[in-house]
């Protein structure tokens, strides 16, 4: 007899916790498999994909650098997905962010002075916001649908970068090489341990985290995020504005996103590249769910989702991997949480059911 | 009735379990071939387990299954129509935008041809006597329209047995003599009928036996003709209820509420338009509003509420101040509280707590916001004052919504909305769906608060219960509003023809009143 999803009586807490690890230890599994399959020993490359990133101190730092623009994105994600608001384009975001911050540190190339990296990550937000405002504007004026708004606003994005860095905002003395000048040192965010490339922006993710907490489970418009997401007609029934919601969550995330790619550039990267990101807002989607929507989640999710991306360098040093492999790694772990959520739901039961005597 | 007749369905020792209740025990039923069966008890007794026993929807734990004699095992729906079991069920499963005969093939086990079909379907429809045109778009029809669209897709399978669950909840009084004449007749011709309700005047008008179920047992068969209906609730409840008494009435205070000349027009394609509302509801009084469901109650719950602002600030009025343009919360700041028809997902979030739910309509009068953060002690206390006093079944204030029982879920709602003491109370629907002595709590809830002072308007389809409760009674029909009469020279068949959208209304009442 084949095993049979039974309904559960109210969704099981446990398993809410329980399933990104299952969702883990089956992304594990058949990653050996795959591993395999490509004729790596599979050990060998588990090794080199999770310990060897970590097995140093400075490795451990490198973690951290590629977690922020992670953990800021996917707090700022989780809140609008608690409202049902499904904003994928945080890479577009993230992009404005990073053009917009860019070119403010490139506007005061010559000048110092502590005002310009606050600006410099003001003017990220406000990119990041303008974006999003689109997808909200869109949203709430014409019902057009979040989902496809903000995806193809993220490829606009990536092309009016590549506009950016080809055009004004080429470095002039760079022999025509679709790249910005180097950010002067006002500009880079200061390291926060000297001989490694941890900057501010892991503090400032951090405090997102926090900030992310007591919005979600202590203020009213955490509250309000909620009932959105779980009855709008009681929302609206308590006098609350949905397309309000919409707004503010949109705004949220689209200025965190934008918030995280002018400390890319401004931090790891020192100027504008025609890539800026490997998709932090791609998988940041992943993170917040992994992370449960709940910001101390995506802390820890967006640590392992880090580990991803240093992971598949190093098996490309080492193991000459096609750094494919982060992608379908990444992936494979999005599919497994979503297929074992519906444990949350339903338990499995095996055999005939049993006749009560 | 003779024994000598074998029976159609015979069950013994029917036991159905869920994860924390037993919904059947031990049941035994017995139907004969031409008899009109009731199955009677409460919300929650174990009527509907045990019907989905018999039409394969649910699998029994342990028990016998006869039908005609022979024992069977009813794995699915198809296979107990194919043994010529048929069922209506209390919610239609209809596509509006598709034509009556669209609907029955669809339903159909078999493909069939729709011009043989409708041709069927007029046929079935004038033999018993349920009017239908087969080429009519379901949107286009009433409730009870809707339901003759079930009853003839079950009979064109020439059924042997007719499951009826609940079938007049949803009914008007003239259109449950008109079902009940078909029933009749259908059950002369040889069928039987298992007929589900707790109404106790139908079980005594169309019934032969009942079988009375409590908390998943069997209490008794009877034979309805020996019974009144005083004992069948007795069994049916296991005590005496106590008679209802009408309270004083604290007579005509200060108009509280005041709906003048207001429309809504639709948002939904399918949904009603409020036109020309003239409404008064005055301190200390309860006003009822009948009507079958979908005629627009909604629509007035939430252009009362604010959930649906109108243009015009003073097509409503709160203590004479124009509010038509303010909101729900600056509404409820006014004293304005309302209880939507459905509970969960309007009424109350289904996965947030009960502290949470207690929050959604309290935090602002009740002032659970301090500093900008929630205050949840306060919140919390709140929750359990409100299950405390309303006798609220749950483990704990911490569980999801839901997780409670329909009953309980309505009374912490009320309980919710009641202990802010609001001066204006709007519920809809305060008791469908509950048991008995939950319905009777809240509405002597109701009932207080009007007592105290407070102007309360009551939507409801339970007509038994709007004559219970208030003090003036109109119909809302197709999105419009009778004229209200007082409800102690009113009868139900009056109230009848105004649920239909009979407006001369007015010559009946100048000879009553003669």
């Amino acid at each position: 007899m084949l095993p049979r999803l039974i309904k559960r009586q109210a969704p099981s807490r446990a398993m809410v916790y329980l399933t990104p690890v299952l969702a883990l230890l089956l992304t594990l599994i058949s990653s050996i498999f795959l591993f395999w399959i490509m004729g790596v020993s599979p050990l060998a490359a588990l090794h080199a994909f999770f310990i060897e990133p970590i097995s140093s101190l400075y490795g451990i730092t490198e973690l951290a650098v590629k977690a922020t623009p992670l953990i800021l994105i996917g707090v700022a994600l989780s809140l609008g997905f608690r409202a049902g608001v499904w904003n994928i384009g945080a890479e577009g975001q993230l992009i404005l962010g990073g053009i917009f911050g860019g070119a403010t540190a490139l506007f005061f190339y010559e000048k110092t002075g502590f005002y310009i990296i606050p600006l410099i990550l003001i003017m990220g937000v406000l990119g990041g916001m303008l974006w999003s405002g689109i997808v909200a504007f869109l949203k709430t004026r014409f019902n057009a649908n979040e989902i496809l708004t903000s995806l193809m606003l993220s490829y606009v994005a990536g092309l009016l970068l590549n506009l950016m860095v080809h055009g004004p905002l080429r470095d002039p003395d760079g022999m025509n090489f679709p790249e910005s000048r180097l950010f002067s040192d006002s500009a880079i965010l200061p390291i926060l341990y000297e001989g490694t490339r941890l900057h501010l922006g892991a503090m400032i993710a951090l405090l997102a985290v926090g900030i992310g907490w007591i919005i979600l489970s202590r203020t009213l418009l955490g509250y309000q995020i909620k009932v959105m997401g779980d009855a709008p007609a009681a929302g609206e029934y308590a006098g609350f504005s949905q397309s309000k919601i919409i707004w503010i969550t949109l705004l949220i995330s689209g200025g965190v996103a934008g918030l995280a790619g002018a400390i890319e550039v401004s931090g790891p990267i020192g100027q504008l590249l025609p890539t800026i990101s490997p998709g932090y807002g791609f998988t940041a989607i992943i993170v917040a769910y992994i992370g449960r929507l709940h910001p101390l989640g995506v802390l820890f999710a967006a640590l392992l989702l880090a580990l991803t991306y240093l992971g598949g360098e190093t098996a490309q040093m080492k193991l000459s991997l096609p750094v494919a492999v982060t992608g379908v790694f990444q992936g494979l772990l999005l599919f497994f949480l979503l297929a074992s959520d519906v444990l949350i739901q339903y338990r499995i039961r095996f055999g005939k059911q049993v006749v009560m005597t | 009735m003779t024994q000598s007749s074998p029976y159609l369905l015979e069950l013994t020792g029917m036991c159905k379990a869920f994860p924390g209740v037993i919904a059947a025990d031990e049941v035994d039923l017995k139907i004969r071939a031409g008899e009109v069966h009731a199955l009677l008890g409460e919300n929650g007794a174990g009527k509907s387990t045990l019907v989905k026993m018999i039409y394969g929807i649910l699998e029994p734990d342990d028990g016998e299954i006869r039908f005609n004699g022979k024992v069977v095992t009813i794995k699915s729906p198809a296979h107990a129509r194919e043994l010529g079991i048929a069922m209506v069920f209390q919610h239609f499963s209809l596509f509006d935008s598709l034509t009556v005969v669209e609907n029955i093939s669809l339903g159909m086990d078999s493909g069939s041809d729709l011009k043989a079909l409708a041709a069927q379907i007029t046929d079935v429809s004038q033999r018993y006597g349920l009017p239908l045109d087969p080429h009519r778009h379901v949107y286009t029809l009433s409730v009870g329209e809707r339901q003759r669209i079930e009853i003839i897709r079950c009979l064109l399978q020439n059924p042997k047995l007719l499951i009826m669950d609940e079938p007049t909840s949803v009914l008007t009084p003239q259109e449950v003599q008109k079902l009940f004449v078909t029933l009749k007749r259908l059950s002369q011709e040889g069928l039987a009928i298992l007929y589900i309700s707790h109404k106790l005047d139908e079980i005594k008008a169309l019934c032969h036996d009942a079988t009375i179920l409590r908390l998943g047992k069997k209490i008794a068969t009877v034979s309805v003709e020996n019974e009144t209906t005083a004992s069948l609730a007795a069994m049916m409840m296991g005590e005496e209820l106590k008679a209802f008494t009408h309270a004083d009435k604290v007579n005509n205070g200060a108009v509280r509420l005041e709906a003048r000349n207001l429309n809504v027009k639709a948002t939904d394609p399918l949904g009603i338009s409020l036109k020309k509302i003239n409404l008064e509801v005055h301190a200390g009084e309860v006003v009822g509003i009948a009507g079958v469901a979908g005629n627009g109650q909604d629509e007035l719950l939430t252009a009362l509420n604010g959930e649906n602002i109108s243009q015009i600030a003073d097509s409503i009025l709160i203590a004479a101040m124009p509010v038509g343009k303010l909101g729900p919360n600056q509404r409820r700041k006014l004293g304005l509280a309302s209880v939507p028809e459905k509970r969960l997902g309007h009424g109350a979030m289904p996965d947030m707590s009960l502290v949470e739910n207690a929050f959604l309509t309290a935090y602002e009068r009740l002032g659970f916001i301090k500093n900008g953060l929630i205050n949840f002690r306060k919140t919390k206390a709140y929750a359990k004052n409100v299950i405390d006093d309303y006798a609220v079944k749950t483990p704990s204030s911490d569980v999801p919504a839901m997780s409670l029982s329909g009953g309980n879920l309505q009374k912490f709602i009320i309980g919710r909305e009641l202990k802010q003491n609001p001066g204006i109370l709007i519920v809809s629907q305060p008791t469908w769906g509950v048991d008995a002595g939950a319905a009777q709590t809240i509405r002597e809830a109701i009932r207080a608060m009007a007592a105290n002072g407070a102007a309360v308007l009551v939507i409801s389809q339970d007509l038994d219960e709007l004559m219970e409760i208030t003090d003036r009674i109109g119909a809302i029909c197709g999105g419009e509003l009778s004229k209200f009469y007082p409800v102690d020279n009113i009868t139900i068949e009056k109230i009848g023809l105004l649920m239909a959208g009979v407006t001369d209304a007015e010559d009946m009442d100048k000879k009553s009143a003669a």
